[in-house]
This record gives structure tokens, C-alpha cells and sequence, in this order.
């Protein structure tokens, strides 16, 4: 396979991969021009339209009288900023513990902390419901906040715990010579080297965080504390769509998840293969 | 490893004066379980105390307002027994697994497949058969995808370029459910990449050796790519599974379910009946119903995967 004799066969490689590229694509391109068409125009194939209507944007921008994206784009960052922080510093606290410290019944909750991965989250939902609604928090941030400030999530917790685990451990070792407690090997040695992890916690906790419509419909009720993913729904629910300004608006909700992603790409995709297959 | 660690722990070595690992397991119980002490709130407040709470719900009768009323079974033999809405919502479920899950295991692994080379441009197609992945999840691309297949929408007018007349396709029952497989299909990026991970773990001398006995590439597919793959097939297969069986977000805005309830996925049927009509014990009921079936079909895989998943520790070679 790797011999000579697979010159020929990159040719055929590329021909197939540009295809699908370009048919996995298609959508994305045809979508950056239906955001600047007219509602006649929307059903043609063709990438650009003849007259591209600028105003798609301000008049979707502005669609709802009372509340515009701005208010929308505030709320949800506001809220991504927090998730992050708490995403970052609680997995990498919980990853350390399970990567380095022996302590009673370890095996057991890693173990356990596996399995929640496997848990359908439908169980848990309606009487995390109930009891963020018996505390008065639904219609407020906390019920979406407030997990990443519990570890972030199995998966975040597994992948950097076996990011841990590569680090060797004579830089423990000699750290704990030169006096370090295990919380200094913690903040000297250990969170410094899986800073490129954190990058994968990041963004994955940024645009999951941006796409758990979910959790967004069921905690967030008044319009003040919408999600952009919410704003946009209520322009769906709309009695009659204006689909230009609708993909204009839509167009601008991924923004951000995709300059958080081209800006880390490397880690991101690397991430994902990591969790995947080392074990 | 980074190069700055390896550098450090060449520098670090010399000062290590053979010092032994503490001979007692249990040297760090409190700090450790500081340490864990976030995510083991959070399991106990989010998903343990929620687990139990849920069980004790699926056998009552709870809206919110008054207290939960005990009526034993009576969820759970009417959701089983008259319930239509449960068995259309359930067959919905199980068709759009049964198509989805297969489907974007093919695509990804014949991408990844090509991708495995070491050719010009990897990164950039990487990329891009990524990127639909990346925001796939996303209510905009449940609005795209509603547009694009539009009775007037722009699949309808290249298809008929090829006259062919096309139909609403998401407010036709014969294709909606197909649609929502299709924009599932769409998004192969992650399973992709795994696989390509897998793959790259594959010694290339068994390809070799495989190749100097005379095997062709269809053979070398399925003997040594295939059986060596076999691993990550699983682990992509019973996440798939997982996945597709709780698909939510595309249903509920696309569709809402319809038309005629073709698209009413199990999920959806439990969002509604707890968060529209607040039936928090019959949603209960609902969600270990899912447990249920969800455990049965990862056991089942696990059974299966007996007779066709290798693992190289076991019986494989050597290393």
C-alpha cells in the first residue's frame, strides 16, 4: 500500500475527496448567499444572488420589536464565559485527582463516572427540573451554568485524565523532592503541561454550551434571557418567514462556535481522537 | 508529550536518586477526594438523587402543582398498553436508528479510508468534511435544512433539472423521517475522525506482508482493515446508537414532529409530555422505558461483538 504504485491512487483520492468536500460544503456556500436574497430568489441553486439585500441583516438583526441580537449575543456570551471558566478549572481539579492521587475507592467512581457517560440524560432531566423549580431558579442562568462548575462533564473529566496520565511521572516525582505538596505539583507541574487539553475543554464546552438548545428551551422563559439559539426560534415560530433575514440571522448564531474552532483547530480535532481512542 | 516536558523531565532525572514509589495505595484520601470533590457533587446532586427521584416518579402521578399521587404501575401499563403515541413514537425511533446509524458509519469510514494517505491538502478536506459536524447541532442549521428542503426550496429546482419532480420534502410523511437522516448523515465528521484515528494505529507492515502474499486491495479491506478496525467500529457503533435514539433538537424545530407524526421522535414524545403537559410521572415512566431499551441494545452490541470485533491482546499477534 505504501510501495510504489500510489502516485496513481492519489489522483483517484482527490477526485473523491474534493467531491465530497465540495458536496458537504454546497450547503455552507449556498446558505453565506441565501442570507443576501430576496424571497423570490431563494429557491434557485445559484450561489449569489443578483442583487444581494444587505438590509437581510439589519432588518433580522432587529426583527423582534422589543429585544434585538444584541441582546441575544450578550446573554449567550455572558453565559459561555462562565461555563468556560468553570468547564476549565473543575475538569482539569477532578482530572488531576483521578489521574495521580490514590485514594479509597478510586477505581470505583472513575469507574462510575464512566457510566454516567452511558446515562441517557432524559432520566435526569425531569427531576433536575423539579428541583430547580422548587429552588425558584428556572427562568434563570444557573440550572445551565452551574454543571460546568461540577467537573464539567465525564467526558471532559476522561479526556484529561488520559492526558494525565502521559505525563510522566518523575516531574511529579521531582517536584515533590524540591518540597511541592500535591496541590503545588497541581499548580506547577500539572496545570501548566495540559494547558493543550484545556484547549479542547474549551471549545467544546464553548459550542456545545451555544448548541444545547435543550437545556435553553427548557430553563430560559423570558424573552430578556434568551440564547441566540432561542431568538432564532422564536423568528421561526413567526406567522409568516422572511427566510433571508432568517438565514442571515442563522448565519451569524454559528460565528461564533466557527472562529472559536479555526482558531484552536489543530487541538480540537486532535481532541476528539484522543478521547476516541486512547484508553 | 511536548518537547518543553520531555526537556525538563531529561533535566529532572539526574536529581531522582532511585526514590521509591510510598508503598501505601491510600496516601492522598483527603486530598484526592478534594480534588474529585466537584464532580462528586455534581453526581450526587445531577444524576444520583435525580435517578432515584425519577424511579420513585415513574410510579406516580405529578404535575408540579400538587403533591406526586402513588399509582403504582399505571404509568407504565398505559404507556405499554395504550399508549399509540408511545408505539408510533418508539417504531419512528427505531427507523430513524436503523437507517442513520449505518449509514454514517459507511460514509465516515470511506472517508476516512481516503483520507489515510499521506497526500497534499489532508487538512484542508479534514476540515472540511468536519465543518458540518462542527455545527450541525445547531438550531441555524435546523432552519437551513427546513429551507433547503422546501417544496420550493433549491433541492426541489436542481432536481428538476433532471425532471424530476420533487415533493415537500419535510412536509411529505413518506420523506420527512428521511430528510432528518439525511441532515444526520450529513454531520459524519466526529465518527470520521475516529476512525481515521483508528486507523493510523493499524501497523503498516501487515499491509506489507499482505501485499508481497499477493493480496489484492479488496482483500486487504476486509483482512486486515476491517478485522483491525473492528474496536473503533464498536465503540462508534454503540455511541451512534446512543446518540441517534435521543436525537431531539432537528425534530422539534424542523418538524415538530410531523407531518402525521412521522417525525415524532421518543424524545421529543417526552419533552412533551413533561415540559407542555406536565405529566412529570408518565415522563418519568418514559425515560426508564428509554434506559431500558437504550441498556438492551449496548448489551446486545456488547453480545455481538463477540463474534465479529478482534482485539490484538487477545488471540491477535504478538507485539
Amino acid at each position: 500500500m505504501r510501495g510504489s504504485g500510489f502516485k496513481a491512487s492519489h489522483a483517484g483520492s482527490h477526485v473523491m475527496l474534493l467531491a465530497t468536500s465540495l458536496l458537504m460544503l454546497y450547503p455552507v456556500f449556498w446558505w453565506l448567499g441565501a442570507s443576501l436574497k430576496k424571497n423570490s430568489e431563494m429557491s434557485l441553486p445559484t450561489i449569489w444572488p443578483e442583487q444581494p439585500m444587505w438590509e437581510n441583516f439589519t432588518k433580522g438583526w432587529n426583527f423582534s420589536a422589543e429585544y434585538s441580537f444584541t441582546t441575544f449575543f450578550k446573554n449567550t456570551l455572558a453565559m459561555e464565559f462562565w461555563n468556560v471558566l468553570g468547564a476549565i478549572i473543575t475538569s482539569a481539579l477532578v482530572a488531576y485527582g483521578f489521574g495521580r492521587l490514590q485514594f479509597k475507592l478510586r477505581g470505583f467512581w472513575f469507574s462510575i463516572l464512566l457510566l454516567t457517560m452511558m446515562l441517557p440524560g432524559q432520566v435526569t432531566i425531569v427531576p433536575q427540573y423539579i428541583m430547580y423549580n422548587n429552588l425558584g431558579l428556572v427562568n434563570s442562568y444557573i440550572p445551565l451554568i452551574l454543571p460546568h462548575f461540577l467537573g464539567g462533564g465525564a467526558f471532559f473529566v476522561f479526556l484529561l485524565v488520559q492526558f494525565i496520565r502521559g505525563i510522566p511521572r518523575e516531574l511529579d516525582e521531582a517536584a515533590k523532592i524540591d518540597g511541592a505538596s500535591v496541590y503545588g505539583i497541581f499548580l506547577r507541574v500539572i496545570f501548566p503541561l495540559i494547558k493543550p487539553a484545556l484547549v479542547t475543554v474549551a471549545i467544546f464546552t464553548f459550542i456545545w454550551s451555544w448548541d444545547d438548545f435543550f437545556g435553553q428551551v427548557l430553563y430560559l422563559s423570558s424573552i430578556e434571557k434568551y440564547t441566540v439559539g432561542l431568538g432564532l426560534r422564536m423568528f421561526v415560530d413567526q406567522f409568516e418567514i422572511q427566510w433571508g433575514q432568517l438565514l442571515a440571522m442563522s448565519l451569524l448564531s454559528i460565528l461564533p462556535s466557527v472562529i472559536v474552532f479555526f482558531a484552536a483547530q489543530k487541538h480540537f480535532v486532535e481532541g476528539i481522537a484522543t478521547t476516541g481512542i486512547k484508553g | 508529550m511536548n518537547p518543553q516536558a520531555s526537556a525538563q523531565r531529561g533535566s529532572f532525572r539526574h536529581r531522582l536518586v532511585r526514590k521509591k514509589r510510598m508503598a501505601n495505595s491510600n496516601e492522598h484520601n483527603a486530598a484526592g477526594y478534594l480534588f474529585i470533590a466537584p464532580w462528586l457533587i455534581g453526581f450526587f446532586l445531577l444524576t444520583l438523587w435525580p435517578i432515584v427521584r425519577s424511579f420513585y416518579l415513574s410510579f406516580t402521578e405529578y404535575s408540579l402543582l400538587e403533591d406526586p399521587t402513588w399509582v403504582g404501575l399505571g404509568n407504565y401499563s398505559e404507556i405499554l398498553f395504550k399508549d399509540e403515541l408511545f408505539r408510533t413514537s418508539l417504531g419512528v425511533t427505531f427507523t430513524f436508528v436503523v437507517f442513520s446509524v449505518p449509514v454514517k458509519l459507511f460514509c465516515s469510514l470511506m472517508v476516512a479510508m481516503a483520507l489515510n494517505k499521506s497526500i497534499r491538502g489532508i487538512n484542508f478536506y479534514r476540515t472540511a468534511i468536519y465543518f458540518p459536524s462542527l455545527i450541525g447541532g445547531s438550531i441555524a442549521v435546523s432552519v437551513l435544512w427546513r429551507n433547503m428542503f422546501d417544496l420550493n426550496g433549491y433541492i426541489n429546482h436542481v432536481l428538476g433539472w433532471f425532471h424530476i419532480k420533487g415533493v415537500g420534502w419535510l412536509t411529505n410523511p413518506d420523506t420527512s423521517l428521511g430528510t432528518l437522516v439525511l441532515l444526520n448523515a450529513w454531520q459524519f465528521g466526529s465518527t470520521m475522525v475516529i476512525f481515521l484515528a483508528g486507523l493510523k494505529q493499524i501497523p503498516q507492515d501487515l499491509y506489507e506482508s499482505a501485499a508481497v502474499d499477493g493480496a489484492g486491495k479488496v482483500r486487504r479491506f476486509f483482512n486486515i482493515t476491517l478485522p483491525m478496525l473492528s474496536p473503533v467500529m464498536f465503540f462508534n457503533l454503540v455511541l451512534g446508537v446512543i446518540g441517534s435514539f435521543q436525537m431531539f433538537t432537528s425534530a422539534f424545530v424542523i418538524t415538530n414532529g410531523g407531518p402525521v407524526n412521522s417525525t415524532y421522535m421518543y424524545a421529543l414524545f417526552l419533552f412533551e409530555k413533561a415540559f407542555k403537559n406536565y405529566q412529570m410521572g408518565y415522563a418519568s415512566a418514559l425515560a426508564w422505558i428509554l434506559l431500558v431499551i437504550i441498556a438492551a441494545l449496548t448489551a446486545i452490541n456488547f453480545l455481538m461483538s463477540k463474534y465479529w470485533v478482534f482485539y490484538e491482546s487477545e488471540g491477535g499477534r504478538a507485539k
